[in-house]
């Protein structure tokens, strides 16, 4: 029995290497330009880490029963009467109730994070129609761009809304994503920290042209935010 | 197929009910296909001339529109037309008027020769074929659907189609899919396995089994003609968004309208599975003594029972904004568009666990008779159906964390979801550990039982991510969900479907598969079904949205690869049915119990007398008591057939 033990782990040890390389090895996720796709891909790796464990575990037992307990079609034996065992059910009960409580309480205070505006943050306006995208920089007496256009290090917040049917407003980038919805307004914040030129996708199904439905995003320094906005005014 | 030999021979039966006409008095007048063709055209002109008297009668301009003719003729009248030709109504309508109804002679029950398939037939063994070979037609219709998109998406760009041809596509194929194939395939086989397994003869209402049957080809029908509509399919997915939806073009409506024919189906045969298994368990059958099987259709159904009227409601306000100009989900008449996806995802949510818990009760089934091995903790996996059932309606806007609904509602909507994993946990480590020092036969089955469990946890734990709201808004609506999506209703339902079928094969048809087709089916499926599914992660989460037809060419070389793949994984379904068709015209004869399992549907002839029992059984005990010294599940001599097939 020991030397089964000792296989089993070995083979969950294989199938967990084998998953983590997986995970790392490729670069599942676009380069952060935001704080708030930072926390996201904290916990992102959190989840992830769980799930490598999770899946090892599972692996691991069927791969060594059918290996270890595989008998020929013919066979006509019964295995021994193992009804259950309530250590374990209360075991791989709690445990995972466990993990995805911390997992929600993680998301929780990361989606707080995300979500509470600092001070002053840059207004900007996004008004889905099909096709396009137009920003307006309520601050900046209603400047119209249909690029947008955001300084590095300054908090903005999007008042969203939409002309016809709903849009999905969504950088890769930076890790945030938000409906925009005919009749009602919805908001959500992006703090870039990387400067760079990004690309605004529209992911909600939105007619004939969603596929192409697709806006530059410039995240550039304040100075040449503010160099910006003189020559759109002008 | 084999003239089948289900039950016994004709001869034991009284004579028919003699009709006093001729054989072309009866084609044309008896139920059947025939009376079934033209009652549906006059349904169709009675419907028609309806509207058209009506918006006369109001003075309507214009008195002709397309849409609401096709609507009220075409998708209610017609059907209705057609299911009163093929005799749907036959009994119920002799009976009300006073006529006599025909002797139950139980001549609608049974098949003696493939024509009877074809027929309004009230044998629950022989409906559930009808379900499983129709639903497994419109699974190759929404697979090549499949195949033309991938076509199109293996480059950038526009090659093939048109993007509202592209839109019909990934609408149809999705909508077939749910409607016509996964939800469908289960009650056919819940249909052919739960009255077995209860020990009864049949389900509770014969012929409301028949009748739910005969609505999902309509169904089928209806989204399939949805391409030949002026405009081209509906194209707003088979989420149908209001208020894309609204604006679409003829096609939607028969969306709208499909979905009503198919909801009134599933509704239909959950409350006859809940009455069956209610009232007509074996003597001696307490809940506690049931197969997980018939757990899993008892919750299936009371999902079905409560969630399904809402998406009726959701498609009939959304079809009421579209030809009768209300305004439900217009913002511009003081509609709310939120409301649509509420009211959408209260049912569709769901209808996830509704694709879902039956698998759980197929997989119980096949992993426990193939350990030999009692499952493990049937109490627990029992509970944790309910479980589900209960959660399931809790979690629904956890498909709108990016909408726009109300903030505060996440973090409740966050916890139930995640929350979902326990029950769902608990099942699979139930599973894994009934493998446990078992002794397992890999049989077709059985590989694709532990398919399943393998992938259905990746789209388990892909389910975890998506759960968690932060990262749910970085995945939301991109191919990370198709991914996550089809490893839960590919590798997870859809295996489940393949292990239920090849698990029951020998007993709904009398013969056996290949296992060496099916062996190459399995290997062939779930390689190239990982081929296939596990990069859409990976595009997801790199910046590809999902429904597009052009992206990114940085996504270009993944992409032709996973059109490669899925090529392959729709080629190995030409295996299956060749295995299918050949098994069953000419497959070595079955015994009545290859599988030496215990559960009661094994225990009478392959395939079943034609009312499952000559002789009452009387349950003494649990369904899986492998390995127990003298257990019994029941008490019955076996029946005529199933001696002879051991002598």
């Amino acid at each position: 029995m020991r030397k089964g033990i000792v296989q089993l782990v070995a083979i969950g040890v294989v199938i967990g290497v084998l998953v983590t390389l997986v995970a790392v090895l490729f670069q599942w996720l676009p380069t952060s330009a935001s704080e708030e796709f930072d926390r996201i891909q904290d916990i992102y790796w959190f989840a992830t880490w769980i799930s490598i464990v999770i899946f090892a575990v599972v692996g691991a037992v069927v791969v060594y029963s059918v290996w270890k307990w595989r008998v020929p079609l013919d066979d006509d034996m019964d295995g021994p009467p193992i009804h259950g065992h309530t250590g374990l059910e209360i075991a791989w009960t709690a445990v995972p109730a466990i993990l995805v409580i911390a997992i929600g309480i993680v998301s929780a205070v990361v989606m707080s994070q995300n979500g509470r505006a600092g001070n002053r943050p840059l207004e900007v306006n996004a008004i889905g129609q099909q096709f396009t995208w137009k920003f307006v920089y309520s601050d900046y007496d209603d400047l119209t761009s249909g690029e947008l256009v955001l300084p590095v290090g300054r908090e903005a917040r999007f008042t969203m809304t939409a002309v016809d049917v709903i849009h999905s407003f969504w950088v890769p980038n930076f890790g945030q994503k938000q409906d925009a919805v005919p009749g009602i307004e919805t908001t959500i914040l992006v703090t870039p920290n990387r400067t760079g030129e990004f690309e605004v996708v529209c992911t909600e199904l939105c007619g004939l042209g969603h596929a192409t439905m697709r806006a530059k995003a410039r995240v550039v320094s304040q100075a040449e935010f503010d160099r910006w906005v003189q020559e759109k005014r002008a | 197929m084999t003239p089948s030999h289900h039950g016994t021979p004709q001869a034991e039966y009284p004579a028919h009910f003699e009709p006093p006409h001729g054989p072309t008095w009866r084609l044309l007048f008896g139920p059947g296909l025939v009376r079934g063709g033209w009652m549906a055209g006059a349904g169709f002109v009675f419907g028609m001339l309806l509207v058209l008297a009506l918006r006369w009668w109001w003075s309507w301009d214009p008195y002709w529109n397309t849409e609401v003719i096709l609507a009220v003729a075409g998708m209610v009248t017609a059907p209705i037309g057609f299911l009163a030709g093929i005799g749907s109504f036959d009994y119920w309508l002799h009976y009300i008027s006073g006529r006599p109804t025909r002797p139950e002679d139980h001549s609608g029950h049974g098949a003696r020769s493939w024509k009877d398939y074809f027929r309004v037939n009230t044998d629950h063994k022989v409906i559930g074929i009808q379900y499983l070979v129709t639903t497994f037609v419109f699974f190759t219709i929404g697979g090549l659907m499949a195949m033309f998109f991938r076509a199109e998406l293996a480059q950038p760009g526009l090659q093939f189609v048109d993007s509202q041809t592209f839109n019909g596509l990934v609408s149809v194929h999705a909508t077939l899919m749910i409607f016509l194939f996964v939800i469908p395939a289960f009650a056919g086989l819940a249909n052919f396995a739960v009255p077995l397994m209860l020990g009864a003869p049949d389900m509770a209402f014969p012929r409301l089994n028949a009748l739910s049957f005969w609505l999902l080809p309509i169904a089928g029908i209806m989204f399939v003609a949805s391409f030949l509509a002026p405009g081209g399919a509906f194209g707003a997915g088979w989420t149908g968004y209001a208020p894309l939806a609204e604006g679409q073009p003829l096609g939607q409506t028969f969306f709208n309208m499909g979905v009503q024919w198919a909801g009134a189906s599933s509704i239909m045969t959950a409350l006859n599975f809940l009455v069956t298994i209610i009232t007509m368990r074996a003597p001696g059958m307490t809940f506690w003594r049931m197969p997980l099987l018939v757990w899993a259709n008892f919750t299936t159904s009371l999902l079905v029972v409560i969630a399904t009227p809402f998406i009726a409601g959701s498609q009939f306000f959304v079809m009421f904004d579209r030809i009768m100009h209300t305004s439900f989900f217009t913002p511009e008449g003081g509609g709310y568009v939120l409301g649509y996806q509420h009211i959408f995802w209260f049912y569709s949510h769901p209808a996830v666990y509704i694709m879902m818990l039956p698998g759980f009760g197929i997989v119980s089934e096949v992993i426990s008779s193939m350990s030999r091995k009692p499952i493990f903790g049937y109490r627990l996996m029992a509970l944790s159906l309910m479980g589900i059932l209960v959660l399931g309606f809790s979690v629904w806007a956890h498909h709108m964390f990016v909408a726009g609904m109300a903030d505060w509602l996440r973090v409740p909507m966050m916890i139930t979801t995640l929350l979902i994993a326990i029950p769902t946990g608990i099942k699979v480590f139930s599973w894994v550990a009934t493998l446990w020092r078992g002794r397992i036969h890999l049989t077709t089955p059985m590989l694709f039982a532990l398919g399943f469990v393998t992938m259905f946890v990746i789209g388990g734990l892909s389910g975890i991510y998506l759960g968690s709201v932060p990262i749910d808004i970085a995945a939301s609506d991109t191919y990370f969900i198709v991914a996550h999506i089809h490893y839960v209703l590919f590798g997870g339902s859809v295996f489940t479907i393949f292990a239920g079928i090849y698990y029951w094969f020998p007993k709904m048809t009398g013969r056996m598969y290949s296992e060496r087709l099916g062996k190459w089916h399995f290997w062939l499926t779930f390689v190239s079904f990982n081929a296939t599914f596990f990069p859409m992660h990976y595009v997801g989460l790199r910046g590809m949205p999902r429904r597009v037809f052009d992206y990114d060419s940085a996504f270009g070389d993944l992409n032709f690869a996973i059109s490669i793949a899925s090529f392959v994984l729709g080629a190995s379904f030409i295996v299956f049915v060749y295995n299918m068709i050949t098994s069953w015209v000419r497959g070595p004869i079955a015994e009545a119990n290859p599988w030496r399992a215990r559960t009661l549907e094994w225990q009478v002839s392959s395939p079943p007398p034609i009312f499952n029992f000559d002789e009452i059984p009387q349950v003494v005990g649990g369904p899986y008591e492998y390995g127990v010294p003298g257990a019994r599940h029941a008490i019955m001599s076996p029946s005529k057939e199933a001696q002879e097939v051991h002598a």
